[in-house]
């Protein structure tokens, strides 16, 4: 198909959610001419999520349409190498956005710091315990940069998405209340905490009488009406519920849509360009340079925008599969370990440890995103892995997060399925339970990977990305030992009937575990293992930069978000502040 | 005429013929029965919330990947019919029939609940095999079918009467002063549910932000 091809641009950004949105933001202050090319529609927070609408779980926990359409697009999964990649054929295990905002429209809101470890796994434990603590084809590795690194952009991302919390560390002095495993916080949250909730006491009541310092979840939802540092406001949360999965009706939760964008559509010199799916990064014959994208419009065009500067900041699939389709790197190859873009693919490990009491009840509906209580002490290296067989580990925590009945309606083991014994129990314990979640890491492995599928394509005829990937054995030892550490809390809260459930053996596509998928396009210090550099720019087109937990080498127990935006912020600040000043590679 | 030809004709289906609206009246009969704890699935038009659902986007994988090649796969690896929700009731519910009448010498609306139960469970289990689809397969979607009618907003056409929610105690459209009742532990927030539809229809007013304001319910509620 002949492409129109449109007048250059400085820059031109892929996506516009959590990294995407920043990035753009950045760059245009500078005076440079920005496009930003969102697959999605464009979203009128007025309309899409208006009140009573808003607060329909059948649409967004189920069918919503600020998710993926696979009808046009979508991936293929194997569990391993030895098997045939099928598609995903519906949303299941994850939810990618599509819509501008993309999946930070939807989002929780648990705003976490990584750990100082997690930025260093291999060496630290390589440190602390030996060889023999990873095993061979675990290819988790250090990330090319240091939490200290990060520090002031973790700090801008969280004075942008009005995070609320308590500081545990404030420049080396520990803090009461909060996490005292945290790396060095340079000032405290912008806003305070949540109140706890009556779930969320309880648990930190039995934390502490086991020796655990519980501290508050830090949280997008507002505590108090926030203005932040683009000017943009944010009014206070109400604890309606309906929070993650959903947009918020109160537009009191840190996203691209509240904290960034109308700030962003002020600049004159940029443009957002909803409902174009980019499909290509074009480069010079040689390879080495981009000379800007192609993408498809609402109508079906191909239009082609040349750019000096081109980001990949979509989902961590596609900034991978673009690169795979651009020829962007050199494609991962399992067999013999070479090659950067599709490896260390990694995901979360959920477990769970379930509460069922008969005399009381938590009003599970109300609350809101990142509205919880935690504990740290089996985080990263926090504790001592000596003789565990596995590294990494969990958070422990009660959430809050408003439970609605289509999704969440638990029942005590040996419940039936359907039938009275199911509507006694559903009708008994929907509002009497409560989940202790065992929120985990997981490692990088040799098999776990992404690459192009041979099969299935996409709706433009292109290859579909494929995902090889399971849970290993560090996973599970991991998840055996920390749900078991949460079960002891369990224990100690009191309850009639307990379950302990650590994630899954087998990794399946089927049920919703978690929005945070990573790498595929890895950062790191050198360029034989890692996709981009430091500075998220591609080793081998050095006017390509490629954001997102995309870039994530493997990943931490903490939900990956405020690491997202946090890498957003870090490599707008490497363009302001070196590439623009000398366009070329920074490493 | 039975019981369960009444509550059909309340409504004007838009896919499912009347033998299969028999059947789905008579398993979610069984799947959330009206007990002692009250009206089940069926009396909350969950059939009618099926139909609906069958005649949206959804029944007709709108958003879904829905080219080939075709192969079952491992469960991991999820649904991989060929065939959409409208297609899967259509030709399970014909041929659950085919095995209860083989098997029964009636089809599953006419057995007695003992059997039904053995039928469903059967399904369920993947020891009854249907032709053209897994039983499981077509057993989990009814099973969660039942669900989001029972406990989702009215206006999709089930839980009628908030039936769903009143069991649970689930507000539905929350309110805008969750905040003030969130320092009350262990008091449980007794109101009487108000859904999108009311809301729709009038018959609950909103505030100025749009939130519903509940009414508390009594000790004898």
């Amino acid at each position: 198909m002949a492409s129109t091809k449109l007048k250059a641009v400085d820059a031109v950004v892929v996506g516009s959610g959590v990294a995407g949105s920043i990035a753009c933001k950045e760059l245009a202050e500078t005076g440079l001419q920005v496009v930003c090319l969102e697959r999605g529609r464009m979203l009128d927070a007025n309309h899409d999520f208006a009140m009573p609408y808003a607060h329909d779980e059948l649409k967004f926990w189920r069918h919503s349409d600020l998710i993926q359409n696979l009808s046009r697009e979508t991936l293929t999964f194997r569990n391993a190498m030895n098997e045939t990649a099928l598609p995903m054929r519906e949303i299941g295990s994850f939810k990618p956005g599509e819509c501008v905002g993309g999946a930070g429209v939807h989002w929780g809101g648990q705003t976490y710091r990584f750990l100082p470890w997690d930025f260093e796994p291999r060496s630290r434990t390589l440190e602390r315990y030996g060889k023999g603590q990873i095993s061979e084809d675990c290819t988790s590795q250090d990330w090319g940069i240091t939490y200290d690194e990060l520090e002031p952009y973790y700090d801008q991302f969280e004075h942008l998405y009005g995070v609320g919390g308590k500081a545990g560390n404030l420049n080396g002095e520990i803090q009461p209340g909060g996490n005292p495993f945290e790396g060095p916080r340079s000032r405290e949250f912008p806003n305070p905490p949540k109140e706890p909730t009556f779930a969320g006491l309880l648990f930190a009541k039995a934390a502490e009488s086991l020796g655990y310092k519980p501290f508050p979840t830090p949280s997008s939802a507002m505590t108090r009406p926030y203005t932040n540092p683009y000017r943009l406001m944010l009014s206070q949360c109400v604890n309606g519920g309906y929070c993650g999965h959903f947009a918020c009706a109160m537009g009191a939760r840190g996203t691209p849509l509240t904290t960034v964008l109308p700030a962003l559509l002020k600049h004159k010199n940029f443009e957002l360009r909803p409902l174009s799916n980019v499909i290509k990064v074009n480069l010079d014959s040689d390879k080495k340079r981009a000379v800007g994208v192609t993408y498809v419009d609402a109508r079906g065009r191909e239009i082609e925008q040349p750019a000096d500067l081109v980001i990949l900041a979509s989902y961590t699939f596609n900034n991978t599969r673009l690169m795979l389709l651009s020829g962007i790197g050199k494609p991962y190859d399992p067999v013999s370990n070479q090659g950067v873009v599709g490896r260390n693919y990694s995901y979360q490990t959920m477990g769970g440890v379930s509460l069922f009491f008969d005399d009381k009840v938590f009003n599970r509906f109300m609350g809101g995103g990142g509205l919880g209580t935690i504990v740290d002490e089996y985080n990263g290296d926090n504790f001592d892995h000596t003789g565990l067989g596995f590294i990494g580990g969990a958070f422990l925590a009660v959430h809050s997060a408003g439970n609605l009945p289509i999704r969440s309606h638990p029942v005590p083991p040996g419940t039936p399925h359907w039938g009275s014994g199911w509507k006694k129990a559903v009708a008994h314990y929907y509002n009497r339970a409560l989940l202790i979640s065992v929120h985990g890491a997981c490692q990088s492995y040799r098999s776990n990977y992404l690459d192009l599928d041979p099969t299935y394509r996409d709706a433009h005829g292109l290859p579909l990305l494929r995902v090889t990937f399971d849970f290993q054995e560090n996973d599970h030892k991991m998840q055996i030992y920390t749900a078991d550490k949460a079960a002891e809390i369990g224990k100690a809260m009191g309850p009639s009937k307990m379950k302990v459930s650590p994630a899954i053996e087998k990794y399946s596509i089927v049920p919703y575990q978690s929005t945070h998928n990573n790498g595929g396009a890895v950062m790191g210090a050198d360029p034989a293992t890692s996709a981009v550099n430091k500075y998220l720019q591609s080793w081998d087109v050095s006017n390509v930069f490629v954001i997102g937990a995309s870039a994530f080498p493997q990943n931490s127990a903490n939900s990956p978000t405020g690491t997202v935006g946090t890498l957003a912020c870090w490599a707008a600040d490497s363009l302001k502040d070196n590439y623009l000043k000398r366009p070329g590679a920074l490493v | 005429m039975g019981d369960s030809d009444n509550v059909a004709q309340a409504h004007a289906f838009g896919y499912l013929t009347q033998p299969e609206v028999r059947f789905l009246d008579a398993a979610l009969a069984r799947l959330i029965p009206a007990d002692e704890l009250g009206p089940g699935a069926k009396e909350a038009d969950v059939t009618y919330f099926i139909d609906q659902q069958l005649v949206s986007s959804w029944g007709n994988h709108g958003r879904n990947y829905r080219m080939g090649p075709w192969r079952e796969g491992t469960p991991q690896q999820g649904f991989q019919s060929p065939l959409t929700p409208q297609e899967i009731y259509r030709v399970a519910i014909r041929e659950a029939n085919i095995y209860c009448s083989k098997q029964y010498g009636k089809t599953f609306n006419v057995l007695t609940t003992e059997q039904q139960d053995e039928v469903l469970h059967g399904l369920e289990s993947g020891k009854i095999e249907l032709e053209s689809v897994s039983s499981k397969l077509f057993f989990s979607m009814l099973l969660r079918n039942t669900e989001e009618g029972f406990f989702s907003d009215p206006m999709y056409g089930g839980n009628r009467d908030k039936i769903g929610w009143k069991l649970i105690g689930f507000p539905g459209v929350a309110a805008f002063n969750y905040a003030e009742h969130m320092d009350k532990h262990n008091v449980p927030y007794r109101v009487e549910p108000v859904s999108i539809l009311d809301i729709q229809q009038g018959r609950v007013r909103v505030d100025a932000q749009g939130y519903p304001k509940h009414v508390m319910l009594s000790k004898k509620d």
